[in-house]
């Protein structure tokens, strides 16, 4: 922490948010509000002597109010910058009539109540999230009883209690009486792996959390009494499942089952109940004091972040990374990485080495100074457009201007063009041409792939990222197939332009399929959104032309689902065996007109 | 404007079936996909070949580009998502834009997952191929763009990950802006007592 502090590559804004991103890789403008701290960062040593003086006395944040600190306080001894801080909403007033004892105590005249928030400009060409993560807060968990029971902890909690450098200096007690406990049970999995309350996911850091203190526990007092109550006990990591056996041989107990309340008795000790999955029994235990191992969530802020930087979530509320394997720490959006918790829960040696992995990433993009970008682009056709801005307004990445007042024609910034192709789908006037993928292009190949026995085959159109890689999938686990369908590859299922689909149709496909990432994981922000718009539309104008909708499929096939990718196959091969030769001609003639 | 580019002269195409050893050729008649692909417009050169990708497979591609003069490339053999960025190296290094080759997925869509079926798979193949072939007409060079970069990484976020992540940056040379929302660094972990497995302190 301290290297971090005097590192001269290192500017450290602390009290700090990014309040505004702009820009794109290699070139992002990043606005950032300093808050006052009203004590002079550079100036303070740490002295203490205004504290001293300090009449306010509050709890202490950092010791779960396990502690108190005044109004003017170091957020924890060894903090980075060790300069103490104002809580002005705390603080009486530098009035002198009022208090501004502080001020008077600062020999070096570090307090200044003049100071304002910051706003601050810095261009950066890189960005690395890493957020962390919030402990899971189990107030809601009332059969606990953790907002009722003193003596009912946090494991956040427990760690202040039993750090040498916490509120009762490692001294353990418990809270109600300051009694040495004899007896403490931990119950694993609170807010985690549930159903009804707290993440439906594993915490991942937990058990061996538990497993730690009760190490640490022991080493202090051998006769301690120390019960975990779990679902599992997940020890998977080097050196772990020795921990974990060092635990119990030490004489911690585990006992296989979550309890399903908790009593305090009139002495301030805790009644669990609990069935023993192991026995089948209802059994009850006493304990001085009561750890809940809480999970971990993701911090308050990572909505924001996510939609400023126009990242992406996993169901979990974590971000999600480009490739689960081979982008581990790669963000979708170009230049952005992930490291720790931000990401999912990880513990402190996993959340180091993606650190170092982000760094080298973020490396790897600037070691040239400067950024080959991917010619995969919208271009527009500055003639034929019309000015309406409807690519500006479908492009997810705001890499499209079009000053519709001025009537200048649509503008693409290359470097912030992902390439999904949404805005040359979405065109009224076919004014945008998508390299490498253009309306030229994709039709020539369902031209071929119609040129002889169409009715015999299915034209389905794959996004690059997942129901292609999906298909791919599918492949590798040699996962069979009716061999009918033909893909075509575009980067996004955004791409794939509506005239695509009447011209499949009008050459004689009995089934189209338009494919891509399940909404909230597409690779272009959320240009699938607009691809599933496009499919209702087109869907609607076949019923109203009496084509029948159902010969136009949707489907959200991840990179993961290859036996989804492959039942899809199956079922279209069922639904085009229904399409008779007659219902197809009758379609072309219905195009023929229609189309006109 | 698209075909205004692209009446130059007429497109000299390369097409090559691959067998990837039996992964393919079990299933698939590579003979006749690349007999029936020599056969189309502008196909100058069609052959199947055993492993397109392994250093002789793409010399031989590179000696026919050019020998005969050829100025687009099929290869239709495993994924483009595995071995479209190794053809594309392959272009580069004939001379090429990388842009102007098309992979027909013979492997992960046609022959392993139809092995019951061959002929079936064949058919589905010279489809596939056909269509490589049909798009690779079409296909445009297309040229990267370079832009500057400014040579500075914002890290969001000073616990363990942000500390660790600005460390290895700016030991490497590079500026860090690092941005905590707390008065201090540290963040969760800075309040941990003992950390597993080494059990040693965190701060």
């Amino acid at each position: 922490m301290t290297d971090v502090g005097r590192h001269p590559r290192i500017k450290l804004y602390s009290m700090s948010e990014v309040a505004d991103v702009k820009g794109y890789v290699g070139n992002f403008e990043v606005k950032i509000i300093k808050k006052a701290r009203y004590v002079d960062e550079k100036e303070c040593t740490a002295c203490g002597d205004c504290a001293t003086v300090c009449p306010v006395v509050r709890p202490d944040e950092f010791n779960h109010g396990l502690s108190s600190r005044k109004a003017i306080y170091s957020p924890f001894p060894q903090a980075v910058p060790s300069a103490y801080v104002v809580n002005t909403s705390e603080c009486l007033g530098h009035n002198p009539v009022v208090c501004a004892k502080c001020v008077e105590a600062c020999d070096k005249g570090c307090i200044n109540f003049h100071m304002s928030d910051k706003e601050i400009t810095e261009k950066v060409g890189s960005i690395i999230v890493a957020t962390g993560m919030e402990p899971y807060d189990p107030t809601e968990m009332d059969e606990y009883g953790y907002t009722r029971f003193e003596n009912v902890l946090t494991s956040i909690e427990f760690e202040r209690l039993i750090n040498a450098g916490g509120p009762t200096r490692g001294n353990l007690i418990r809270p109600k009486d300051r009694k040495h406990p004899s007896s403490i049970g931990f119950i694993q999995c609170v807010g985690s792996r549930s159903a009804r309350k707290g993440h439906s996911y594993c915490s991942n850091v937990c058990c061996m959390n538990t497993i730690k203190s009760t190490l640490v526990l022991k080493e202090h007092a051998p006769n301690i009494d120390l019960k975990v109550f779990y679902i599992d006990i997940r020890a998977f990591g080097k050196g772990f499942e020795d921990l974990y056996k060092r635990s119990r041989r030490l004489g911690v107990h585990y006992v296989r089952g979550l309890p399903g309340n908790v009593e305090e008795l009139p002495d301030g000790s805790l009644k669990v109940a609990v069935e023993n999955a192991a026995t089948g029994e209802l059994e009850f235990y006493v304990f001085d004091m009561l750890v809940l191992a809480v999970g971990v969530q993701p911090s308050r802020g990572t909505r924001r972040l996510q939609e400023m930087l126009g990242l992406q979530l996993n169901s979990d509320g974590f971000y999600l990374e480009a490739h689960p394997k081979l982008l581990p720490v790669d963000a979708a959006t170009r230049g952005v990485f992930y490291a720790g918790c931000s990401e999912g829960p990880k513990d402190i040696k996993e959340t180091v080495t993606q650190a170092s992995a982000a760094a080298v990433r973020a490396i790897r993009l600037m070691h040239k100074g400067e950024i080959l970008t991917e010619p995969i682009t919208a271009e527009v056709v500055a003639e034929d457009c019309k000015f309406c801005g409807m690519c500006a307004e479908v492009c997810s990445y705001n890499a499209i201007t079009v000053d519709k007042k001025k009537k200048t024609p649509a503008m693409v910034n290359t470097a912030a063009c992902a390439g999904c192709g949404t805005c040359a789908a979405e065109c009224p006037f076919d004014a945008i041409s998508m390299n490498h993928f253009t309306d030229g292009q994709i039709v020539t190949q369902i031209d071929q792939m119609l040129e002889l026995d169409s009715q015999e085959k299915i034209l389905a159109f794959a996004c690059n990222w997942c129901s292609y890689a999906g298909a791919d999938y599918a492949g590798v686990s040699r996962l069979q197939y009716p061999p009918n369908v033909r893909l075509i590859r575009t980067m996004c299922s955004g791409r794939v332009d509506e005239s695509f689909i009447w011209h499949g149709l009008n050459k004689g496909a009995p089934i189209v399929l338009v494919s891509g990432c399940h909404i909230g994981d597409c690779h272009y922000i959320d240009a699938n959104r607009w691809t599933e718009k496009r499919v209702e539309k087109i869907r609607k104008k076949m019923e109203k032309w009496g084509i029948r909708p159902e010969r136009l499929q949707l489907e959200w096939i991840s990179a993961a689902e290859g036996m989804r990718f492959s039942k899809t196959m199956q079922q279209l091969e069922k639904m085009r065996r229904e399409v008779t030769p007659k219902e197809i001609s009758e379609t072309i003639e219905i195009l023929k007109e229609k189309l006109q | 404007m698209e075909s205004a580019k692209m009446q130059h002269h007429q497109p000299r195409i390369g097409v090559y079936v691959c067998h990837c050893g039996l992964n393919i050729a079990k299933t698939v008649n590579c003979n006749q996909v690349s007999q029936l692909a020599e056969k189309h417009d502008d196909v100058i050169v069609a052959r199947d070949i055993s492993y397109a990708c392994s250093d002789p497979g793409q010399e031989s591609i590179k000696n026919d580009i050019t020998e005969n003069k050829l100025d687009r490339i099929v290869v239709a053999s495993c994924s483009p998502r595995l071995h479209e960025p190794t053809f594309r190296q392959m272009l580069l290094s004939a001379g090429l834009n990388p842009y102007l080759l098309e992979m027909a997925n013979l492997r992960e869509h046609c022959s392993w997952v139809h092995m019951h079926e061959p002929d079936a798979a064949t058919a589905k193949a010279v489809d596939l191929t056909q269509m490589a072939i049909a798009r690779v007409r079409q296909l445009q060079p297309l040229e990267p763009e370079t832009l500057p970069l400014t040579k500075r990484t914002l890290v969001i976020g000073g616990g363990v990950a942000g500390i660790q992540a600005s460390l290895d940056l700016a030991d490497n040379g590079y500026d860090v802006v690092l941005v905590e929302k707390k008065p201090s660094i540290g963040g969760i972990m800075a309040q941990l007592d003992k950390t597993f497995p080494t059990m040693d302190c965190s701060i």
